[in-house]
């Protein structure tokens, strides 16, 4: 179970229509890879987001399927195209099941 | 098979003596493209071992200098968010915040970062950022200390060091101060430890020069505490004291003992003129 779990993400508040804008994500988490052992010799259960996923207006921008090896606080930047005024929504799967969610309006003017 | 080990071993020592050098970058840190940070600058005249001092930043990769460029990029700002929530959370039997008294830390710390270790006449002891912290804690608070070196420390001495970015280094050595600046002198030229090295002989000495795969930064600590990809925590100036001295092979003191005190006071003297840029970016 991984606390203190925030996400951050980072998009342009306005842009052109048509424009490719960068958008910047990053989540605290500890990615434990379920690899290591502890003082006592046990393993570590695996605790990483496995999924991350960014839509636009309903309509899918990103689906990142993530792997143990990713290291701590997990940073993806990506590209996208902007055709309207709308809404980003991101949403990062647990290993636990939580599934942490941000969402940025941007506008198109 | 003994001669040619050592002829080996000789062989690569001369390597390291006379190759490896490389000059700090000629890069600047600008960061958020309008704050401007000063990572070099003429050293105090008091330093008698350098002319030029450097930000440890100049002496990092491109990408790893990049990730200090932009706050959202720089892994640090999840603790300094952390840490602005603890200031604003009432916290101890006072039934106060920080924010209760300090109001808004980007305006009222502006500066405090840049001082800091620095005489406190009330105490009358030379107290270091930390230390000042967990004292208003005791004191104003009547909450729980911080770990010296816990995440709730450094987190708390990165978001007040933010209030202070891009403001010059300002230590005082003199007056009440000057006795524990003198100790810590005194420690930062003597060899520790099996290895018998002192600050000096690799961060004054050698900066620029390779240690192992990496560069040899001043030892100068304008960007603590100091997010380590390593480690990929934030890490308190302390801490990183006593891996250098555990590196030498040595018992090493404590974080927060008075040695440590001293010796912050001294290193942290030796950046003034350069500007506070934590919480910064290493390796």
């Amino acid at each position: 179970m991984a606390t203190g779990v925030k996400p951050r993400v980072k998009v342009p508040g306005s842009a052109s229509a048509g424009e490719v804008i960068t958008i910047k994500t990053l989540i605290s988490h500890p990615m434990e890879s379920g690899q290591r052992k502890d003082s006592d010799g046990n393993k570590i259960p695996r605790s990483i987001i496995n999924r991350f996923t960014c839509d636009f207006n309903g309509q899918n921008v990103i689906d990142v399927t993530l792997e143990p090896a990713i290291s701590t606080n997990p940073y993806v930047e990506f590209q996208a195209t902007v055709p309207e005024t709308g809404e980003f929504q991101f949403k990062w799967y647990d290993d636990d099941g939580s599934v942490y969610e941000d969402n940025k309006p941007i506008t198109v003017g | 098979m003994l001669r040619t080990t050592t002829t080996a071993l000789a062989a690569g020592l001369i390597a390291v003596a006379t190759g490896a050098w490389a000059d700090p970058s000629e890069n600047d840190l600008v960061i958020n493209g309008d704050l401007e940070i000063t990572t070099h600058a003429e050293a105090p005249a008091y330093i008698e071992g350098l002319s030029e001092i450097y930000s440890g930043w100049r002496f990092r990769e491109v990408d790893t200098q990049a990730t200090q460029m932009d706050d959202f990029d720089n892994p640090a700002f999840l603790a300094v968010d952390a840490a602005q929530e603890a200031w604003d959370t009432v916290d101890g039997d006072a039934g106060k915040s920080c924010a209760s008294c300090h109001g808004d830390a980007m305006e009222s710390m502006a500066g405090v970062r840049a001082t800091y270790p620095k005489w406190n006449a009330d105490a009358e002891e030379v107290r270091t950022l930390a230390m000042q912290i967990n004292a208003c804690r005791t004191d104003n608070m009547e909450a729980a200390e911080y770990g010296y070196t816990s995440n709730d420390m450094t987190g708390m001495e990165a978001l007040i060091s933010v209030a202070s970015r891009g403001m010059p280094v300002n230590v005082a050595i003199d007056g009440p101060v000057q006795s524990t600046w003198e100790q810590g002198k005194e420690m930062y030229y003597t060899r520790y430890g099996q290895l018998e090295l002192s600050c000096a002989n690799c961060h004054e000495d050698n900066y620029g020069n390779y240690i192992r795969a990496d560069h040899l930064s001043q030892g100068q600590i304008n960007g603590f505490p100091v997010y380590r990809l390593k480690n990929t925590k934030l890490n308190q100036v302390q801490d990183r004291f006593k891996g250098c001295i555990r590196d030498t092979r040595a018992e090493t003191f404590k974080p927060g003992s008075p040695e440590f005190v001293a010796l912050e006071l001294y290193v942290a003297s030796r950046g003034n003129g350069l500007d506070v840029e934590a919480p910064s970016v290493r390796n």
